[in-house]
């Protein structure tokens, strides 16, 4: 009896100091055929803070992301958004795919695209106006685009296009960030006009939840930290998950010394 | 004549038709471009060949019942059942089974399309009168059109613009990236069947006019004729629009000034003449000019380099280089630089010098980067900051 009432409590706790969280994924598992890439992944992500999610290629931090947002159904568990389902808080989530799978050649300059982030505001008939065009091309700036503003969206080059994309869900305003490898293909310069997006953000009371692969740079940007491969192996402040334990089990062994050493690495 | 059909003085039938087709064209490129940019432009013509078996069995089911069988709003009815059933065809098979879309299309489209042509067969051979006719809703037919026929039209029509601009937005995202539209909470599923819907309505609509086969023709080629002209999507809307019914009204003034031309095919016509006329002279996207542009800056180029060569005292091999600089008189055809040339190519050589600066200082990267070997450095920098520049390169060498 006495037992169970802890139970209670400690369960009520958890609920507590979950539920305004911006993210909160139980059990989570998903497969495609019959093979689980994400198999019962629980995490918690802390608001105002920015939160790497590491681990190798195949270990299912993109599909983690996307059953999140439901653009894959996962086979089992859920994902709460500010302690309520995704429907219910889409205004203060923006997503950034780890590739734009579009049509380059589409009939869409930057600033339209970018302009697509202003949809829900917008709704059907709402007037694209004076300050929602101030909305675009601040965001356009943020990500140092604005010379391009004109372009049509295939002129532009990968990283580029990556800005761009960036542009949009700065746009949106949101409240939580879920970017999948914002600095894939972009070179130094932009990657640290990127970061200093993302930390502006933070300031700003933003969360942040960025997949990256870079290890040498995970303690310098990154408040917290997930590691997986399918299944979660360590998560909470980069100081007490980004282990070389950790990434030991993630990446099977088969990082160099040098890389694998967190201590190393922030030298 | 054709002048008198293009402003509606060729009797009452023949600006009936006029009218009802140029509401049928804009209500097409409208919806037509948003099928080309979701790319399925041929979901439509499966569409448009499973309206046959609807339109058969309407007609029997007036006629067995005691109507006119050729009542259009009922035929129109029985022909919007079937489509739907043939596009939830084309999305079951694409969707449940490993067959692609274009295989299920082909299956769908050429399945529906017999059934309705042993229809029409069956109804050939039925006792009940006035059977006949039927099969100009293959290609069209705007003989004898009555006034509540082009209403009918002109209302579904417009209807079909309305609900185009209302869901302009949702459209273009789904089109453009449908994995951000389902994020920004827009519902996939429901709005490709708005656009099917709409599609379907178009197709409808546009039986008695163009017919089934050609109906493709008026959504498809409209859309791609305004690419050519825009990198927006709201004016390739417009356009594809105004190219829709611009097409309709030559085609149908055409089809009316000059016995027994069918509308359809002339309104196809004309809209293609459109699409081909746009490919070759739209600015920017239409071949001449791509043409033009591309040699405009190959010649450039060799312009350059050619100078560059003589400022350094180098050999020209390139006989198109070499051509260039004589026809602009800068050089010999023995390739030694007249005078004007030895001061031009001076010239090129300190720009392609305060260019190699500039893109070392990090201040004027973003201005560097527009350096296309054409482009004089004075157009894309300050004085002062090119004064900066040409401190650093120091004075420039006398020309002899
Ligand atoms: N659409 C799909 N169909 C089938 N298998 C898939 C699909 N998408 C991903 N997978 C598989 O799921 C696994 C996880 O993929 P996921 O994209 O989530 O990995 P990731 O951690 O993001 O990798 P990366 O670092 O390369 O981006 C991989 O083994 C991949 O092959
Ligand atoms: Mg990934």
């Amino acid at each position: 009896m006495q037992a169970r009432l802890e139970d209670v409590t400690m369960r009520d706790v958890r609920e507590r100091a979950t539920r305004g969280s911006p993210l909160v994924i139980r059990g989570m598992t998903v497969a495609y055929d019959r093979k689980p890439v994400v198999f019962s992944v629980d995490a918690t992500f802390r608001s105002g803070r920015i939160t790497g999610i590491i681990g190798p290629n195949g270990a299912g931090k993109s599909t983690l992301l996307r059953a999140a947002l439901g653009i894959v159904k996962p086979l089992a568990g859920q994902a709460t958004f500010f302690g309520r389902t995704l429907a219910g808080s889409r205004d203060r989530v923006a997503y950034v795919p780890q590739r734009a799978s579009v049509d380059w050649d589409f009939p869409a300059r930057v600033v339209d695209v970018v302009a697509q982030g202003l949809y829900r505001r917008l709704g059907l008939l709402g007037r694209f106006g004076r300050d929602h065009e101030d909305m675009v091309m601040s965001a356009l700036e943020r990500v140092g685009m604005e010379d391009f503003s004109a372009r049509q969206i295939g002129q532009l080059s990968g990283g580029q296009q990556q800005r761009v994309f960036l542009a949009r869900a700065l746009a949106q305003d949101a409240t939580l960030y879920l970017l999948d490898e914002p600095f894939a293909g972009v070179d130094a310069a932009t990657e640290r006009a990127i970061i200093k997006v993302l930390k502006a953000l933070r300031s700003a009371g933003r969360t942040v939840v960025a997949v990256h692969h870079d290890l040498s740079t995970v303690e310098e940007y990154f408040d917290d930290v997930l590691v997986m491969n399918v299944r979660k192996i360590s998560d909470g402040p980069v100081g007490t998950a980004f282990t070389t334990e950790a990434l030991d089990t993630a990446y099977g062994g088969r990082l160099e010394r040098g890389m694998r050493d967190p201590q190393r690495a922030r030298a | 004549m054709l002048r008198d059909a293009l402003t509606f003085q060729l009797g009452y039938n023949a600006t009936l038709v006029t009218v009802a087709a140029v509401l049928l064209g804009i209500a097409a490129g409208v919806t037509g471009t948003f099928l080309f940019l979701r790319k399925r432009a041929l979901v439509s013509d499966a569409i448009a060949h499973a309206t046959l078996p609807g339109i058969g069995l309407a007609f029997i089911a007036l006629a067995l019942s005691g109507h006119d069988g050729r009542h259009l709003p009922g035929l129109l009815a029985g022909s919007a059942v079937t489509a739907m059933s043939g596009l939830f065809a084309v999305q079951w098979l694409s969707s449940r089974t490993r067959l692609s879309e274009d295989a299920a299309i082909g299956a769908v489209l050429s399945a529906y399309f017999s059934l309705g042509i042993v229809l029409l067969t069956v109804i050939q051979t039925m006792s009940t009168g006035r059977q006949a006719g039927l099969e100009s809703f293959l290609l069209g037919s705007t003989a004898g059109m009555l006034l509540s026929d082009a209403i009918l039209i002109a209302l579904g029509g417009l209807l079909v613009v309305a609900l185009v601009f209302l869901f302009r937005r949702p459209m273009s995202l789904v089109s453009f990236d449908p994995g951000f539209a389902s994020t920004s909470g827009v519902r996939l599923d429901r709005i490709d069947l708005t656009m099917m819907g709409l599609v379907l309505g178009v197709t409808v609509v546009g039986l008695k006019v163009v017919g089934l086969i050609l109906i493709v023709a008026l959504l498809i080629i409209p859309p791609v004729t305004a690419r050519f002209w825009t990198d927006r999507v709201e004016l390739v809307v417009i356009l594809a629009g105004a190219f829709g019914g611009v097409a309709a009204w030559l085609g149908a003034g055409l089809s009316a000034s000059a016995p027994d031309l069918p509308t359809g095919p002339l309104i196809v016509l004309v809209s293609f003449c459109l699409f081909a006329v746009s490919m070759a002279l739209a600015p920017r996207r239409g071949l001449l000019s791509s043409f033009v542009r591309h040699r405009r800056f190959q010649a450039g180029v060799h312009m350059r380099q050619g100078l560059l060569a003589l400022a350094q005292g180098q050999p020209i091999y390139e006989p198109l280089t070499i051509r260039l600089l004589k026809a602009r008189g800068l050089a010999r055809a023995d390739g030694m630089p007249t005078r004007e040339g030895t001061i031009r190519a001076a010239r090129a050589f300190r720009d392609e010098k305060r260019w190699e600066v500039a893109r070392a200082t990090p201040e004027l990267e973003l201005a560097a980067a527009r350096y296309d070997g054409l482009t004089q450095i004075e157009d894309v920098l300050t004085v002062d900051q090119i004064a900066e520049i040409d401190r650093r390169i120091g004075p420039p060498e006398a020309v002899q």
